[in-house]
């Protein structure tokens, strides 16, 4: 057997290191290239706008489009307010007692609980619990659930990070606790509870198996016109016409996947340029 | 005047702050909710379905009459695709972590990092699909398979999708080993190498353990692509090349059919109990320890 | 020597803890209306720990436990107080300089927002008054606007007073209030304290005995926790009874 001299085994080993890296960030690269240049040339002012036709296989994904819109949306009026309350009581108001050990073994757990968990979830308690039927209040529901641990582990560090001077000063002032919260704490960490925010919500926009028996439907050309209807789901079109659509032009699944894929994008990169933005105007 | 506003600021006050206590606790009442809502309506099975035949039933024939809901097939696919892509995911992604940790030079390191965060941001629907139109036919050609969509489709898929999970996690565990003792090592002679290998691996071990848990997590319970690529067979595999059906998709696949109140429904809710068991055994025992490394 | 002066403050056997440290033990002391009373001793004499007991901001230390009582104008603060409402009463200027991060004006104008002041026509003369108060003013005047935290250390500390001033508070607590700061801003801080001490009773931490000597009428001296001696200042520095707060004043330890 041949020994290797330290320097030589350390120049294998990189390279091999380095192999290993590029199996995962070359398919990753190969992946956006595939989707761009499939589904670049479906892309037109049609595709965006008009409801699918002929079975799925002409037409576009307009309802699909602003379902996913709506769901967002929804699940940001519901998982905004609460996210940010819970951080506040857990970086405010908790004490280092069993209830906050409590919650932070919670907030691992659903951040761990399987996606289609939530759909199930969401199926016994919004759909036929509480009666919403499928729809985009119990899909909009679930998904509020699913993306409130990102959500107050992420206010929650932005919390953190302003300094406990300010606070004191704040208080020293006479201002209550709440209202310390309200007017030094919060405004400043605001960029850092938006940014984790637009990253649970553009994870929730591309999510399909909490969807899949809450709110999402397979055809409907018309577009909802109540929280109590359902509607379609980019996510979850993409599913029916990749698995459960034969025949149909590959344009048009790669197309769907372009968007869906820029949508997400757009919003992480958002995030990203609100805190590249507000750590530059930080003065402390 | 004044006295009467002050007392309406210590209502909102009180108001405010127990709104900020239910909303902290909710995490909590979500968690039991979850839990409660499963056992209600997966235990309606064993109302008349015993939960022997559910938990050890070789069989799952969900409408044949009379049906049988044996999960072991699913749970074996579940284990089979899971340890297939552990099997990749592992050596791969503690490669890749100390590469682009320790070893990239700080542009390079950029992309990559900026490339694995691109890879987390992908929905698990469009991997799907594009595993489901390349990587299936080229397992399905090298191997010479009748078809592609098999465990291994699902492993390979479900290996590179647990990567950006194991990557950062890993990342963090190599952050936290304080510098001197990377400093000491090397200021002894070691090469970079062999400071990375007796120093770096060692102290990081239980974070890069549970960077391994939280991926394993993230690959049993995810749904769609392992759906779309594992071709959906209910019955017990024999090897990585066949076609398994999982926990999770059977869940996805069958709900839409199942009728609500029926055994079937109920049975698809036993399966969602087994698989929170599951993730929150290792939820619990990935934090606890990534806080054990952290003392 | 017998003072007629009103007692501001009365602290009995005053006790603190944080988890089983005892960081205060068996404090007796009275503070006099309008007078500076100045707190020495080495570092964890308890004197921080004093100051923060006074305005209830350890509260939000964890394990903070108290025994005996703090009377303010004869009413216990920790009982007939809230926390926020005895706060208004006793400002508290930190060691560094906190400016909030808002503008100068901001600054000064948060405590009276708070409690409920909004119109400006009401706020300005307030800010003003304060600022020149604080001996900031003249600095300040043409850039209210400008973030607080652009100013230097020595303005920002004085932009802290001001803000203290502006919610009219009837004792002001110094904690160590020059430890950061140049010679010539320490000199422009001990000037306003002067100034305010015929509107203010005020309690000045420090570590600087020579502070404590220019500005101060009482001093107590306390260490590991123990109040060792309190007297008129020009007492304690040329004739304590302790043989510590000798050793201690003419700089033979701390």
């Amino acid at each position: 057997m041949i020994r290797l001299n330290p320097k030589m085994t350390e120049k294998i080993v990189f390279f091999l290191l380095l192999v290993a890296t590029l199996v995962i960030v070359i398919p990753v690269m190969l992946i956006t290239v595939m989707i761009l240049t499939n589904g670049a040339g479906t892309l037109s002012w049609e595709f965006l706008t008009q409801p699918p036709r002929l079975g799925m296989r002409a037409g576009g994904i307009f309802p699909a489009i602003v379902g996913t819109v709506y769901l967002v949306f929804g699940t940001l009026c519901f998982a905004l307010p609460v996210g940010i309350l819970a951080a506040v009581y857990l970086s405010e108001y908790a004490r280092d007692n069993w209830l906050t050990r409590l919650i932070d073994i919670a907030i691992i757990n659903l951040a761990g609980v399987p996606s289609v968990v939530y759909g199930l979830f969401g199926l016994g308690l919004f759909v036929s619990f509480l009666n919403f039927g499928t729809s985009i209040i119990a899909g909009s529901l679930t998904l509020t659930i699913m993306s409130l641990p990102v959500i107050i582990t992420a206010s929650r560090e932005a919390l953190n990070s302003i300094p406990q001077s300010f606070r004191e000063a704040s208080l020293a002032l006479g201002a209550t606790r709440w209202q310390t919260v309200r007017r030094v704490v919060l405004p400043n960490a605001l960029p850092g509870i938006m940014t984790g925010t637009i990253l649970a919500l553009s994870r929730a926009a591309g999510e399909t198996a909490p969807i899949l028996f809450t709110v999402a439907a397979f055809y409907l050309p018309s577009l909802p016109t109540s929280i109590f209807d359902q509607c379609m789901a980019l996510p979850y079109h993409l599913y029916v016409i990749s698995t459960q659509v034969p025949n149909i032009k590959p344009g048009i699944q790669y197309g769907t996947a372009l968007v869906l894929i820029s949508m997400v994008l757009v919003m992480n990169v958002v995030a990203v340029l609100i805190r590249t933005h507000f750590r530059k105007r930080k003065l402390w | 005047m004044k006295s009467s506003r002050a007392y309406l600021n210590r209502i909102f006050e009180f108001v405010i702050e127990k709104a900020i206590f239910l909303a902290g606790i909710l995490s909590i009442v979500f968690v039991f909710l979850i839990f409660l809502f499963l056992i209600k309506e997966g235990f309606s099975l064993f109302r008349t379905y015993s939960i022997f035949s559910f938990l050890f039933g070789t069989k799952w024939y969900p409408i044949s009459s009379p049906p049988q809901f044996g999960i072991v097939p699913l749970l074996l696919g579940s284990v089979a695709v899971t340890l297939g892509a552990i099997l990749i995911a592992v050596p791969l992604g503690i490669g890749s972590a100390i590469y682009i940790a320790e070893i990239a030079p700080r542009w390079l390191r950029e992309i990559l990092k900026a490339t694995v965060e691109f890879l987390a941001a992908i929905p698990s629907i469009v991997l799907g699909f594009i595993g489901l139109v390349t990587l299936a036919p080229l397992v399905k050609k090298l191997f010479h398979l009748p078809t592609g969509l098999t465990a291994l489709s699902g492993s390979i898929m479900l290996a590179f999708m647990a990567m950006p999970t194991i990557v950062s996690m890993m990342e963090d565990a190599f952050t936290a080993v304080p510098k001197s003792y990377r400093e000491g090592a090397l200021a002894l002679g070691a090469t970079r190498w062999e400071m990375i290998r007796r120093v770096l691996l060692p102290a990081s071990a239980s974070g890069m353990l549970a960077a391994i848990m939280l991926g394993i997590g993230r690959v049993i319970g995810e749904t769609m692509a392992v759906l779309m690529i594992t071709g959906n067979a209910a019955r017990i595999p024999t090897g990585l090349t066949q076609p398994v059906r999982t926990m999770t998709a059977t869940i996805a696949a069958e709900m839409g059919e199942a009728v609500q109140g029926g055994n079937h429904y109920f049975a698809l809710f036993a399966i969602g109990i087994v698989l929170f068991i599951i993730t929150f055994l290792i939820n619990v025992t990935a934090s606890f320890l990534v806080r054990s490394q952290r003392k | 020597m017998v003072d007629k002066a009103k007692i501001k403050i009365e602290i009995r056997n005053l006790s603190v803890f944080y988890g089983s440290l005892e960081v205060l033990k068996g404090v007796n002391l009275d503070v006099e209306e309008k007078e500076i009373l100045a707190v020495i001793g080495p570092a964890n004499s308890g004197k921080t720990s004093l100051l923060r007991t006074l305005n209830r901001l350890n509260e939000r230390n964890e394990g903070f436990r108290m025994q005996g009582e703090i009377l303010l104008d004869g009413r216990n603060i920790y009982k007939k107080y809230s926390s926020d409402d005895l706060r208004r009463v006793m400002g508290m200027i930190f060691a560094l300089p906190v400016s909030l991060p808002l503008s100068i004006y901001d600054n000064i104008a948060y405590g009276p927002r708070l409690h409920g002041v909004k119109k400006k026509s009401e706020l300005d003369p307030i800010v003003r008054q304060s600022l020149e108060a604080a001996f900031l003013w003249e600095e300040v005047k043409d850039r209210l606007n400008l973030p607080a935290m652009k100013l230097s250390g020595g303005q920002q500390q004085r932009l802290c007073i001001a803000r203290t001033l502006a919610i009219e508070p009837e004792v002001i607590l110094y904690d160590e209030p020059c430890s950061g700061l140049d010679p010539v801003s320490t000199t422009k801080v001990e000037e306003a304290m002067r100034q305010l001490k015929n509107q203010y009773t005020q309690i000045l931490v420090t570590n600087n005995t020579k502070q404590a000597a220019r500005v101060s009428d009482r001093t107590a001296f306390f260490l590991m926790g123990e109040l060792i001696e309190i007297d008129r200042t020009e007492k304690i520095f040329t004739a304590p009874r302790d043989q510590r707060t000798d050793d201690y004043v003419t700089g033979r330890f701390g």
